[in-house]
C-alpha cells in the first residue's frame, strides 16, 4: 500500500539482488551434486560437465521451471489472509531469500548440510507461520511437499534399480556384451529424450506457449516427444558407431569396452540431469523473487497473477554464473571422491534421479536433487551393482532435515521482523 | 559429525580390488616355493635362504593387506555380498601364504635334503599344488567381473567352471600325495627317522597348499550361492 508505493523500487531491487544471489548459490553448490556422478564415473571431464550444465541448467530452468516456481511463489502461502497487507508478503519473501542465502554461505563454511530447497521451504513456512499467522500457511501443500522429500529418493531408487536390472539382463549377462550394448543403448537414449521432451511439453512450456498463443493436446505432445526421442537415439547411435572396440583393454577387464558405450550414454543422461536440476532448483531463487515482483507491480496479492518469463531467465543466468565462478571447484572435489562408479551404474543412477526430479518439476513439487541422487545410487547398490555404500549417509539425510528446516525458518523469522522494523 | 555433502560420503572403499590384491600376494608366496624347492634340491642353501626371505616378505605383505581390508569394513557399509562371507574368504586366502612360509621355513631350518629317488616326484607334487593355488587366484580374480554383472547370470557359470577345475586340480594333487607317501614308505627304513618324519610333514603341508586353495574356491561358491 503506502509502504509499497514509497519503497517499491528499493524492495524490487533488493528482491532481484537476493534472487540472483540465491541462483548463484544454487549454481555454485548444487549443480556439482547433479553432475557429480558423471564426473566421478569418468564419463565426462569437469570441463565437459560444466559446459553441459551451463546449457541444460539454463534450458531446464527456463523451459520447465515454471510449475515449481509457482508453488514457491504462491502455493505454500494462502494469499487470502494477506489481502490487506501485501507488504508483509514482500518482507517475508525477501527474508526467505536472505535467510536461505545466508544459510547457504554459513553452512558451506562450517561444513553443515546444505539443501537450497529445504532452506527456502523452511524459510517461507517459518516467516508465514510465525511472522503472520499459522493459518497463513497452506499446510496441505506443505505436507505434500514434505512427503515428496521422502518419496523422491525412494522413487529414484526404484527406477534406478529397475534400470540397472535391465542393463544386467539385456547387456551385461549376455554372451557378447559389447554387441548387445550397441543394440540396446539407443533404446535408453530414446527413453531419455522422450522423457525430457514429454514433461517439458506437458508441464513446462506453459508460459512460453502462452506468449506465442500455442496450445498442444496430449496426443500432439506425445508425438513430438516421440520424435525428439528418436532424434536423440539417432544422434546417439551415430556417436556409438564411432566407438572402436579396443580388444587389448579386455584382458584386464572384460567389460572395459561396454563401459565405453555407457560413457556415451551418460552424456545424454548428464544433459537430462542438468535439465532436471535446473527445472527444479531455479524456483528456490526465483520463486520468492517472482512473488515480490508481482506484488509490487500489481499492488495486490493476487494469486492468479501471471509470472513473466524473464524472471526464469534471470534465474537461469544466475545459476550459470554460479557454476562458472565457483561450481567447477566443487564439482572437481566431488568427482574425486566418487571413484567407485562405472558408467553402467552411473547411467542407471543418473537417469533414475533425473526422471524423478523432472516428474517432480512437472507436478510442481520442490525436491532435493542431492537426496534424490543418493536414493538412486542406493537403488543401484541394492541391485548389487556397487562395491561399498556407506549407509550412514541416510542418517545424515535425516540430520539435514532436522538442521536445515529450523535454520531456514529461524533466519527467515529474524529477517522478517528486521524488514518489518526497517520499512514500517 | 555432520556430513556436508551426502554424495561425497556415499561411496565407501570397495573391498573387491583389495581382496584380489591380497590373493595375488598370497599365491605369489606359494609360487616362489618352486624356486625354493629347486635351490633346496640342488643343495644351494644360500639361494634357498634368499628365496625363503622373499616368501616371508610376501606373507607379511599379505598379512598387512588383510589387516587393512578388515579395518576398512565398518558395520555401516553396505556390500553386495554378506560381510561375514567376505571376511571368511579373506582368512582362507591368507592361510595359503601362511602354509607356504611354514614349508620354506622348516625346509631351510633343517637344511632338508630330499632323497634322490623322490626329487622328481616331489617337484611335480609341489608344482601341481602351486597350480591349484594359481587356479584359485584365477577364480578370485573374477570378483570384479562378478561385481560388474551384479553377481548374476553368465559370469556365475564362468566362475563355477573355474571352481570345478580347481577341485579336479586338488584331486590330482591328492593322488600325487598318496603316490609320494607310498614311495617314501618304501625308502624310510634307509633314512634317518627324524628326517623322515619331517619329510612326511612337508609332504602333508604341500598337500595343505592345494587343500586350502580348494577351500578358497568352495568359500567363494558359498559366497555366490547367497
Amino acid at each position: 500500500m503506502s509502504v509499497l508505493a514509497e519503497y517499491g523500487s528499493i524492495l524490487l531491487i533488493l528482491a532481484c539482488v537476493f534472487g540472483v544471489f540465491m541462483a548463484w548459490g544454487v549454481g555454485a553448490n548444487d549443480v556439482a551434486n547433479a553432475m557429480g556422478t558423471s564426473v566421478g564415473s569418468r564419463a565426462l571431464t569437469v570441463k565437459q560437465a560444466i559446459l553441459i550444465a551451463m546449457v541444460f541448467e539454463f534450458l531446464g530452468a527456463y523451459l520447465a521451471g515454471g510449475e515449481v516456481t509457482s508453488t514457491i511463489r504462491k502455493g505454500i502461502i494462502d494469499p487470502a489472509l494477506l489481502a490487506g497487507t501485501p507488504e508483509l508478503l514482500v518482507y517475508g519473501m525477501l527474508s526467505a531469500l536472505l535467510a536461505a542465502g545466508t544459510w547457504l554461505l554459513v553452512a558451506s563454511i562450517v561444513g553443515w548440510p546444505v539443501s537450497t530447497t529445504h532452506s527456502i521451504v523452511g524459510a517461507i513456512v517459518g516467516f508465514a507461520a510465525v511472522g503472520i499467522a499459522t493459518e497463513a500457511v497452506n499446510w496441505g501443500k506443505v505436507s505434500t511437499i514434505v512427503m515428496s522429500w521422502v518419496v523422491s529418493p525412494v522413487l529414484a531408487g526404484t527406477i534406478s534399480f529397475g534400470l540397472f536390472r535391465s542393463v544386467q539382463k539385456l547387456i551385461l549377462n549376455s554372451e557378447d556384451p559389447f554387441a548387445q550394448a550397441k543394440r540396446y543403448v539407443p533404446v535408453y537414449m530414446f527413453g531419455v529424450g522422450f522423457l525430457i521432451a514429454m514433461v517439458t511439453l506437458l508441464k513446462g512450456l506453459k508460459h512460453v506457449f502462452k506468449d506465442i498463443g500455442l496450445k498442444l493436446s496430449f496426443g500432439q505432445s506425445a508425438l513430438i516427444a516421440v520424435a525428439v526421442g528418436i532424434l536423440v537415439a539417432l544422434i546417439g547411435t551415430w556417436l556409438l558407431s564411432r566407438v572402436q572396440r579396443d580388444e587389448s583393454l579386455e584382458a584386464d577387464n572384460r567389460f572395459a569396452n561396454v563401459e565405453k558405450i555407457f560413457a556415451i550414454l551418460m552424456i545424454f543422461t548428464a544433459c537430462a540431469m542438468a535439465f532436471a536440476h535446473g527445472s527444479n532448483d531455479v524456483a528456490n531463487a526465483v520463486g520468492p523473487m517472482a512473488a515480490v515482483i508481482s506484488i509490487i507491480s500489481t499492488k495486490t496479492v493476487a494469486a492468479k497473477a501471471a509470472m513473466p518469463s524473464w524472471v526464469l531467465l534471470l534465474g537461469g543466468v544466475g545459476i550459470v554464473l554460479g557454476l562458472a565462478t565457483y561450481g567447477f571447484k566443487v564439482m572437481a572435489t566431488i568427482g574425486r571422491k566418487i571413484t567407485e562408479l562405472t558408467p553402467s551404474r552411473g547411467f542407471a543412477a543418473e537417469l533414475g534421479a533425473a526422471a524423478t526430479v523432472v516428474l517432480a518439476s512437472g507436478t510442481g513439487l520442490p525436491i532435493s536433487t542431492t537426496h534424490t541422487l543418493v536414493g538412486a545410487v542406493l537403488g543401484v547398490g541394492l541391485a548389487r551393482g556397487i562395491g561399498a555404500l556407506n549407509l550412514r549417509v541416510i542418517g545424515s539425510i535425516f540430520m539435514s532435515w532436522i538442521i536445515t528446516l529450523p535454520a531456514g525458518a529461524g533466519l527467515a523469522i529474524l529477517f522478517f521482523f528486521l524488514f518489518k522494523g526497517i520499512f514500517s | 559429525m555432520a556430513i556436508t555433502n551426502p554424495l561425497s560420503n556415499l561411496f565407501g572403499q570397495s573391498p573387491i580390488k583389495p581382496m584380489q590384491e591380497h590373493m595375488a600376494v598370497s599365491v605369489q608366496a606359494a609360487n616362489e616355493l618352486v624356486a625354493f624347492m629347486d635351490a633346496a634340491i640342488a643343495g644351494d642353501w644360500a639361494q634357498a635362504e634368499t628365496v625363503q626371505k622373499s616368501i616371508t616378505a610376501s606373507e607379511n605383505e599379505a598379512d598387512e593387506l588383510k589387516k587393512q581390508l578388515r579395518l576398512h569394513l565398518p558395520k555401516g557399509l553396505f556390500l553386495p555380498v554378506p560381510r561375514s562371507d567376505l571376511l571368511e574368504l579373506l582368512s582362507m586366502q591368507d592361510r595359503i601364504a601362511n602354509r607356504a612360509k611354514d614349508i620354506a621355513g622348516i625346509m631351510l631350518g633343517r637344511k632338508m635334503a630330499i632323497p634322490a629317488k623322490l626329487q622328481k616326484k616331489m617337484r611335480e607334487f609341489l608344482v601341481t599344488a602351486v597350480a591349484t593355488a594359481e587356479q584359485a587366484l584365477k577364480a578370485i580374480n573374477e570378483l570384479d567381473e562378478l561385481l560388474e554383472t551384479g553377481f548374476s547370470g553368465r559370469e556365475l557359470k564362468i566362475v563355477e567352471k573355474l571352481i570345478k577345475d580347481l577341485d579336479s586340480l586338488e584331486n590330482k594333487t591328492d593322488k600325487l600325495e598318496v603316490t609320494i607317501r607310498a614311495s617314501l614308505f618304501k625308502l624310510e627304513a634307509e633314512l634317518p627317522p627324524v628326517d623322515v618324519m619331517f619329510l612326511y610333514r612337508v609332504i602333508e603341508w604341500i598337500g595343505d597348499l592345494a587343500d586350502r586353495s580348494q577351500k578358497v574356491g568352495s568359500r567363494l561358491q558359498i559366497l555366490l550361492a547367497r
